[in-house]
């Protein structure tokens, strides 16, 4: 027998075991029998018109089975890709959605749009038939940027939509704003690009897809972060295939990041040629796959205001950003640069009044949708990099700009100008913690030894909060989202004691095994290993609405506890039954129903025997079996957030900017594991290093080809690249989820990039350097060094 | 991929031979460059010559005042040996910047010179040393064998067996590298032999090239003093995402400063 291993210890992660071993089961190692081969001939043109496909030579090839365009999607009357979200201009007229079919029609819109689906028995064949398909195209001009997308000379991507904007969404009083900014004594303002970011996880996409005949059900294996979402969209919206006859299974999943939540044409063209072909059919991305067809993240170009009273107290934020939709909707393509950021433009400050435009633009590029932080890693940019902008034009130290307008402790719950209710949290308490363990009383003497080496070295503060715990459903569904938030669990107790979990969240490397399994342990007294979470698969886990915005914990965890709980209630019941006591007077504690100031008990284990042979049992009142279900839907978002400091070295000679150090602290509620806790800030922390440094999605205006389009191309953080990270945890807890848990998935994707760039900026700001847009590559310093205003020192 | 036909032949004369009859026919050694090419279907040869089994392509040989490197030789063998490290730094330093550790144990240096990729490493080290590029035909001096991008002086049907270095003074390299692929944004090979220096750049145009100012002023004083105001001209040089050509120009200098602060220590 194993140990309870409960909330607050940090045992390995049971998942490992298999990982470890090279035993995980992707989609790539599944085998169907008779399984074909499928590849996609993709668009190599950002924009064109689709003039005509010749199949004959493609059919003709050794081992073709089948070659499927757009004109097949629609002889068969297939729906479009749907999108989740719905939002609406500050007049309440609906945002633009044009069609995006799951095989391009008449037009594409940007290099890797899907034109056919060619299957053969190998991948080779596939491949060897793809190179003969003869696709006629008319080639138009692209346009792949925001600025120059809604120039009134832009190439339209589509006809009804007008300049390519599909949404003009604002958020705040925008007459409040304008009247605080009258009466400001300094206004800041800033222009910054969020840079456009490639999620690249390690497993590139894959999905299988088989139909049974004898019982008219198909299956998708597909490497999603939510399987019943998808089953629902492709299901319902896209193949009119009915619920109870699709099964989709996402089994072990190498990453997701975002770019895995989304239901992918992919995966309904495969799911479709399956039955055409009556074969299983599977496909399986290349990397460079990837870069054009995975979505993307950030691109956004914005322009912020902050008006100030002569003490430095904000008064009013305006922002207006133009976000990048890239060339069609995806599935929660227009809900990010909205819905996800402008209600987090108030950060950790009283800003009484916010006001927020943000046209959402077509161009002809890669979708863009959720990437870690999704929203929120763009907004705390814009004012972490204003705040420090403030500072500096005020001649205000920027730690004591931050604590002027920070909320205190004792005002929460706060309600933010821009709809949210922070419920709980400490931000000074987490700054102080930061400053400290930074060593921030130390920095002249670091700073002056960089000075020797003729090096420049910066500090950088983002003191963020973010909203997480996706969502509360009426909230949510106010704002546009066309389903459910919430997350569901079942607790299945056996007749011998063990327990297995079906949770709807999906588990791609964030240890979710093992943090359930600690809730179940901890809660029902079992031993670790006597748990085990079932997730991923829409036949053996009733519903869910999967993995993302930080919601597994919060959302999917919270479910979980509840049905726990219920599991001890009716323990109790059958406890009190067996133990001739009443149902209040029967405690449970370790793992163990006893009688209130009595020895008498029953164990776990006994009472579940009893449940499952119901020979001495009330049967007459209470049903036999312990397995119990919980849907849980949050009250609030949850508001994580905390301090990261970054300390950075620019080589002014080459304009390599060197991370030096890393200090975060942050809030996250109850922590369940503390090592997964760090592995997760220590993973997003390097995300957000990636894109504030190296990372950057390129096209070229005009042709629409993607320039970064390969890891040769596209800089991913690597441990060189790193320093030892500080991370700790400052936290108050969540007074609405029932753990008192945040979620913190997110949060080291979302306060990093301001943090190093405001290093960045600090250790150039002696040569009048104000902003560095991401990534400050080498090139992009030195270039800034070349125009700055003061001589750069001499070596 | 496509299917292609494999040779493995264990006589030179018999891979010369196999290359020429079998038109489109390809090399291969550590395959680190090939492979890739063939998997993304950029290239499609029918057949391929394996080097692997060609033991005369392999080994490092110290003959006092030249040192040898079979063509066959890894870069990490490069990068180890006490030979190389003792007589010649600088290059043993360079072949331990090289990619990855899969990749310098893989990749070969007549592969890589073969190749004449115009980031790649060695090209800078084989032109800065003034080193002789010994074929299965005959015997090219470095000068002579990189003519541009992905272009050399190998003819048809001609092998690499090994690269002769003359041992120098004192040589070092430096290596600024790109940041997503880690080949040289820009890489600057300096060597003082006893006729004179050579300074080699690679990375910063469509292939390797030399930089005679820079030569003369390291020839009068082998101090990073020497070449710290000459600029090159950005004509001709690179411009890409990841850098413009006046700042490849700009690295070239400073990049040549740190060799001959290498090659001084
Ligand atoms: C991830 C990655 C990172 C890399 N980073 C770097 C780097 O930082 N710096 C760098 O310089 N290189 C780098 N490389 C390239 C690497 O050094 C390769 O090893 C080299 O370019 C080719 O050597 P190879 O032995 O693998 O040749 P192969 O790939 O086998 O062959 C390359 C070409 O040379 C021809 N060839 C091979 N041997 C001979 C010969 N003896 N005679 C005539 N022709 C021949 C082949 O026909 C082929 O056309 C990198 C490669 C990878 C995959």
């Amino acid at each position: 027998m194993g140990n309870v291993i409960g909330i607050g210890a940090a045992p390995k992660r049971k998942e490992d075991q298999r990982f470890l071993t090279g035993r995980g089961n992707y989609v790539s190692d599944i085998k169907r029998p008779g399984m074909t081969s499928g590849v996609f001939v993709r668009s190599p043109h950002g924009h064109a018109v689709l003039r005509g496909i010749d199949k004959s030579a493609a059919l003709a090839s050794p081992g073709v089975t089948a070659v499927l365009t757009g004109d097949d999607v629609a002889d068969d009357g297939l729906g479009s890709l749907p999108c989740g979200w719905g939002i609406t201009d500050a007049k309440g007229v609906p945002m633009k959605e044009p069609p995006f079919p799951m095989l391009a029609q008449d037009k594409v819109r940007f290099v890797g749009d899907m034109v056919a689906f060619v299957i053969a028995e190998t991948p080779e064949q596939a491949n060897a038939a793809a190179e003969l398909l003869k696709v006629d195209y008319e080639v138009l001009p692209s346009v792949v940027g925001v600025l120059e997308a809604v120039r009134p000379d832009a190439p339209q991507l589509f006809d009804d939509v007008p300049n390519n904007i599909c949404c003009d969404w604002e958020l705040g009083d925008k007459a409040a704003v304008e009247t605080a900014f009258k009466k400001a004594a300094h206004v800041a303002k800033l222009s910054l690009v969020n840079n456009r970011l490639i999620g690249n996880p390690m497993e590139p996409r894959a999905a299988i897809a088989e139909y049974e005949p004898g019982t008219d059900r198909f299956t998708l294996w597909t490497t999603s972060q939510f399987p019943h979402v998808v089953r629902f969209l492709m299901g319902a919206l896209v193949l009119n295939i009915p619920q109870h006859k699709l099964r989709v299974v996402a089994p072990d999943v190498g990453g997701g990041f975002g770019v895995k939540q989304f239901h992918y044409g992919e995966e309904a063209v495969i799911t479709w040629a399956a039955k055409r072909v009556r074969r299983p059919v599977k496909w399986v991305a290349s990397r460079s796959e990837g870069y054009v067809s995975d979505r993307h993240g950030r691109d956004h170009v914005t322009e912020a205001e902050l008006a100030l009273d002569e003490t430095g107290k904000f008064l009013a934020f305006r922002v207006n950003t133009l976000a990048n939709m890239g060339g069609y909707l995806s599935t929660f393509g227009p809900n990010i640069p909205t819905n996800l950021y402008g209600p987090l433009l108030g950060g950790v400050y009283t800003t009484p009044a916010i006001y927020c435009n943000v046209k959402v633009v077509f161009t002809n590029t890669v979708p863009v949708d959720a990437y870690r932080g999704a929203g929120r890693p763009e907004a705390t940019f814009v004012l972490e990099r204003i705040v420090d902008v403030a500072a500096s034009e005020m001649g205000i130290d920027r730690v004591e700009i931050r604590r002027r307008n920070m909320i205190p402790k004792e005002a929460y719950p706060y309600q933010t100008p821009v709809l949210v209710q922070y419920d709980s949290g400490d931000p000074m308490g987490c700054l102080d913690g930061a400053l400290v363990a930074a060593d921030v009383k130390n920095f002249g003497v670091r700073k002056a030894a960089s000075a020797s080496k003729g090096k420049f070295r910066g500090l950088g503060y983002s003191t963020y909060v973010e909203a997480c715990g996706l969502a509360p459903s009426r909230f949510a569904g106010r704002l546009g989202a066309r389903g459910g938030l919430y997350e569901s669990a079942t607790v299945r107790v056996h007749p011998t004691g063990q327990v297995t979990v079906m949770i709807g969240t999906h588990n791609h490397g964030q240890g979710h095994e093992t943090t359930f399994a600690q809730i179940v342990s901890d809660k029902l007294g079992v031993a670790f290993e006597n748990v085990d979470i079932v997730f991923g698969d829409t036949d053996r886990v009733q519903f869910g609405m999967g993995t993302y915005g930080s919601r597994s914990l919060v959302v999917g965890g919270a479910a979980l506890s509840k049905a726990t709980d219920k599991v001890i209630v009716k323990g109790k019941k059958i406890a009190a039954h067996l133990l001739e006591a009443s149902e209040g007077d029967i405690q449970f504690e370790a793992g163990k129903f006893s009688v209130a100031g009595t020895d008498r008990i029953k164990t776990f284990e006994e009472i579940a025997g009893a449940a499952y042979v119901p020979h001495n049992y009330p049967l007459e009142v209470l049903e036999p079996g312990l397995e119990e279900q919980a849907y849980y839907d949050p009250v609030n978002f949850t508001y994580p957030g905390g301090c990261h400091i970054a300390e950075v070295e620019v080589d002014p000679e080459t304009g390599t900017v060197t991370l030096v150090n890393y200090t975060a602290v942050d809030d996250v509620g109850t922590v369940i594991n503390p090592m997964i806790v760090e592995g997760q800030l220590h993973g997003g922390i390097v995300q957000g290093v990636g894109q504030a440094l190296f990372e950057n999605a390129v096209y070229d205006e005009g042709s629409g080809q993607l320039l970064s389009g390969s890891l040769m191309d596209y800089c991913m953080p690597r441990a060189d690249h790193l320093p030892m990270m500080k991370v700790a945890t400052h936290s108050t807890l969540c007074t609405h989820t029932p753990m008192g848990v945040k979620g913190c998935g997110e949060v080291g994707t979302i306060g990093s990039p301001a943090a190093v760039i405001n290093a960045v900026v600090d250790a150039l700001s002696h040569l009048g350097v104000t902003h560095v847009d991401m990534p400050a590559t080498p090139n992009r310093i030195w270039r800034l060094l070349q125009n700055a205003s003061l001589p750069v020192a001499a070596e | 991929m496509k299917p292609f036909a494999y040779h493995q032949p264990d006589q030179i004369p018999d891979a010369a031979k196999l290359l020429t009859s079998i038109e489109d026919s390809k090399l291969v050694a550590g395959g680190m460059t090939l492979i890739p090419t063939l998997k993304q279907r950029l290239a499609n040869p029918p057949a391929l010559v394996d080097l692997s089994k060609l033991g005369s392509l392999k080994g490092i040989t110290d003959d006092g005042a030249t040192i040898t490197i079979g063509a066959m030789t890894p870069h990490a063998v490069v990068a180890a040996s006490k030979v190389v490290q003792a007589k010649i730094p600088g290059l043993a330093a360079l072949a331990s910047m090289i990619g990855d550790p899969a990749v310098r144990s893989r990749g070969t240096i007549g592969g890589s010179v073969a190749n004449n990729d115009p980031a790649a490493d060695y090209p800078a080290g084989v032109l800065g040393l003034g080193a002789t590029v010994i074929t299965s035909a005959r015997e090219i001096a470095a000068d002579k064998f990189f003519l541009g991008l992905f272009e050399t002086a190998l003819e048809p049907g001609e092998i690499i067996t090994a690269i002769r270095f003359p041992v120098p003074l004192k040589a070092g390299y430096a290596k600024f590298k790109a940041p997503a692929s880690r080949y040289a944004l820009v890489g600057v090979f300096v060597a003082k032999i006893t006729d004179g220096v050579r300074v080699a750049v690679t990375g910063a145009g469509p292939g390797v090239f030399r930089v005679p100012p820079m030569e003369a002023a390291l020839s009068g004083n082998f101090d990073p003093s020497a070449i710290a105001a000459i600029k090159i001209d950005n004509d001709g040089l690179t411009s890409d995402i990841h850098a413009e050509a006046d700042y490849r120009a700009h690295l070239v200098t400073v990049m040549a400063k740190r060799a001959v602060d290498a090659a001084l220590s």
